[in-house]
């Protein structure tokens, strides 16, 4: 493993794209988790003094239509947008993995009703849906998570699917058969821990795209409600007052934008660093 | 080929129940019953009234009746009334034959995604081309950098941004409708030039936001391709590089692409809820998000079926195509 890492390592690493991209998620993260400690203001301090502030020394990134500091809100934000990202894609990989397994391990007609359903949920206009849905049940942070990753597994259980149709015939899968291991135990102990990796690829694209729906739906007035900071719910501040506060849309816009980029770059990167057909070589 | 596309288009049916199914049971797990919104969007309904909608809707039996009888209905095209205060049919605010077609919600959100479709696929794929050919050089990441950031921003941000700048600022463009206030008196050609303009920015930040999946695909397919021994084979000829790429690893590589074109029509039509209201534009999105926000079931249910048979349409129109240009299903 060690060895066979060092060559991952070493693949991606030449793709400059990814690793600056995985350098800015791991600064994200850490803005995240040491989001108490680096921001100024409480992120929903009112100040009624100082409503709509540009840019100033005190609010380096202005103040919005309460006076609540926008770093402040942004670094909070962040906290509440990988959230979103990351909750949402934990249940989509979830679902997807079960599913995915258990199309890919048993075959037959699961297999046949399980692909069956995922191409109906395939052509569903899934965002309708998940406008319908939060409209209708309210949107709470969690009512967003669980949408979102109840509408976005089906890619997963797809590369599951094709990972245990390939690994089931293998040696170690055919031991541990004969030795009369259980289903479960070789679904979830042999199987699953070797089909991982695209599945963690897959779900490091999804966290970008799962933040990009809550902006959207932010953006349509049923995303995550303020007072709770979400770099969507600024951004809406923001669209409203577009005129006299531009540093209200530009710095969460950004903050989305380069969030996304870098998850969609890192991904590719592991994605191409793991994908032995789309290696060039020493070309 | 002909009995393929017959089986294909009977498999359409099953597939179509289990998508207004599956959205019939989440839109009705919603707390609440569909009448009590009806009632308060109508406060003068009669409790006579209401009673007679709720048969009507069948509303006091189990969801699996109720959504046998929505079938029945929706088999002789009509989806009910609109709960919304005009009462219309939902069929009739979808696609409204009293209007021309141009004015027509379906034929405008339809139009608008087949248009920006067709200008992502003819940047996509040159980009895609060039991307792969020149694999790891500084335009393919230009390129890669370029794309995903149309993917990753937020279209809705991108939208304002530019409305902001051309519009507002620069007052070159308009920022919403589809055609000026003065449009009838315009000339001809005014009225093609006026709608072309309206058209400008929504359909290039449909398009720019929208590039990724297609220039990526054409990218990798094409380096696949090119990794192939007829490939080899073709340059040991000492055929130009030209030749190969565009006469022999193009039309191979361009097979997927088929594929990703029809998976990408539901993202497109749930794209145009945003794009529809933020450049103001009368279409199916705006009416579905005026739907939703105010519970009108009919309308809701009714858009989902429509989106969900234009994305099977989609799908099986990819199929076909995929059929027509590989030679190796075709002759099957």
């Amino acid at each position: 493993m060690s060895a066979s890492g060092g060559i991952f390592w070493k693949r991606f690493k030449r793709n400059r794209l990814a690793l600056w991209g995985g350098i800015v998620v791991i600064v994200l993260f850490l803005i995240a988790i040491f989001a108490d400690i680096l921001s100024p203001f409480e992120p929903d301090a009112i100040d009624r003094r100082h409503i709509l502030e540009p840019p100033t020394s005190l609010h380096p990134l202005g103040t919005d239509d309460l006076g609540r500091d926008v770093l402040s809100r942004m670094i909070f934000g962040s906290r509440i947008s990988l959230s979103v990202g990351f909750v949402a894609v934990g249940i989509a990989s979830v679902i997807g993995m079960i599913f995915g397994a258990l199309a890919g391990y048993y075959g037959g007609w699961p297999d046949r009703i399980i692909m069956r359903f995922i191409d109906i949920m395939l052509s569903i206009p899934t965002f309708f849906l998940i406008l319908a849905v939060i409209a209708f049940i309210g949107p709470s942070i969690w009512n967003i998570m669980i949408v979102i990753g109840v509408t976005s597994w089906m890619g997963i259980a797809r590369l599951v699917r094709a990972e245990f149709l390939s690994l089931k015939e293998r040696e170690f899968v055919l031991a541990a058969q004969a030795i009369g291991a259980g289903d479960l135990r070789i679904i979830f102990g042999h199987i699953m821990v070797n089909s991982m990796a695209p599945v963690f690829v897959s779900a490091i694209l999804g966290v970008a795209s799962a933040i990009l729906v809550e902006s959207a739906l932010s953006f349509l007035g049923i995303g995550i409600q303020p007072p709770i900071p979400s770099w969507g719910n600024i951004l809406t501040i923001g669209k409203d007052n577009l005129e006299i506060a531009w540093w209200l849309s530009i710095f969460p816009g950004i903050a989305i934008l380069v969030t996304g980029l870098s998850y969609y770059l890192v991904g590719e990167g592991l994605r191409d660093a793991l994908d032995p057909r789309l290696r060039s070589g020493s070309k | 080929m002909l009995t393929y596309l017959v089986k294909r288009l009977l498999e359409m049916i099953p597939t179509l129940l289990g998508i207004t199914l599956i959205s019939f049971f989440i839109i009705h797990l919603a707390p609440g019953k569909p009448t009590d919104v009806l009632a308060e969007l109508n406060p003068k309904i009669t409790p006579e009234a209401r009673e007679k909608l709720e048969k009507y809707y069948g509303l006091d039996k189990p969801i699996i009746v109720q959504y046998g009888m929505w079938v029945k209905r929706v088999v002789g095209f009509d989806f009910g009334e609109s709960f919304s205060t005009d009462r219309r049919p939902v069929m009739e605010k979808i696609w409204d034959t009293k209007q021309p077609l141009l004015e027509r919600r379906l034929f405008i959100t339809f139009m608008l995604n087949l248009l920006s479709m067709f200008i992502i696929l003819m940047i996509a794929i040159p980009l895609g081309i060039s991307s792969a050919t020149h694999q790891y050089s500084l335009f393919d990441k230009i390129t890669t950098l370029v794309v995903f950031t149309g993917f990753a921003m937020p279209a809705f941000w991108f939208a304002l941004l530019l409305m902001l700048f051309f519009g507002i600022h620069l007052h070159w463009l308009p920022i919403s409708g589809l055609k000026s206030v003065n449009y009838e008196s315009l000339p001809l050609a005014g009225q093609i030039w006026d709608r072309v303009r309206h058209l400008i920015l929504p359909i290039f930040v449909s398009a720019f936001t929208g590039l990724a999946a297609d220039s990526r695909y054409m990218r990798s397919s094409m380096l696949e391709v090119l990794r192939q021994d007829y490939i080899t084979a073709a340059r040991a000829k000492g055929l130009p590089e030209r030749t190969v790429i565009y006469k022999h690893a193009l039309k191979n590589a361009l097979l997927p692409i088929i594929t990703i074109m029809g998976l990408s029509v539901p993202g497109l039509i749930g794209g145009s809820v945003i794009f529809e209201n933020i450049f103001g534009i009368p279409g199916m999105g705006q009416l579905f998000y005026a739907g939703v926000m105010q519970r009108d079931y009919p309308l809701v249910m009714g858009i989902l079926t429509v989106g969900a048979i234009l994305t099977l349409t989609g799908n099986l129109l990819a199929d076909i195509g995929y059929m027509i240009a590989d030679p190796r299903i075709r002759a099957r």
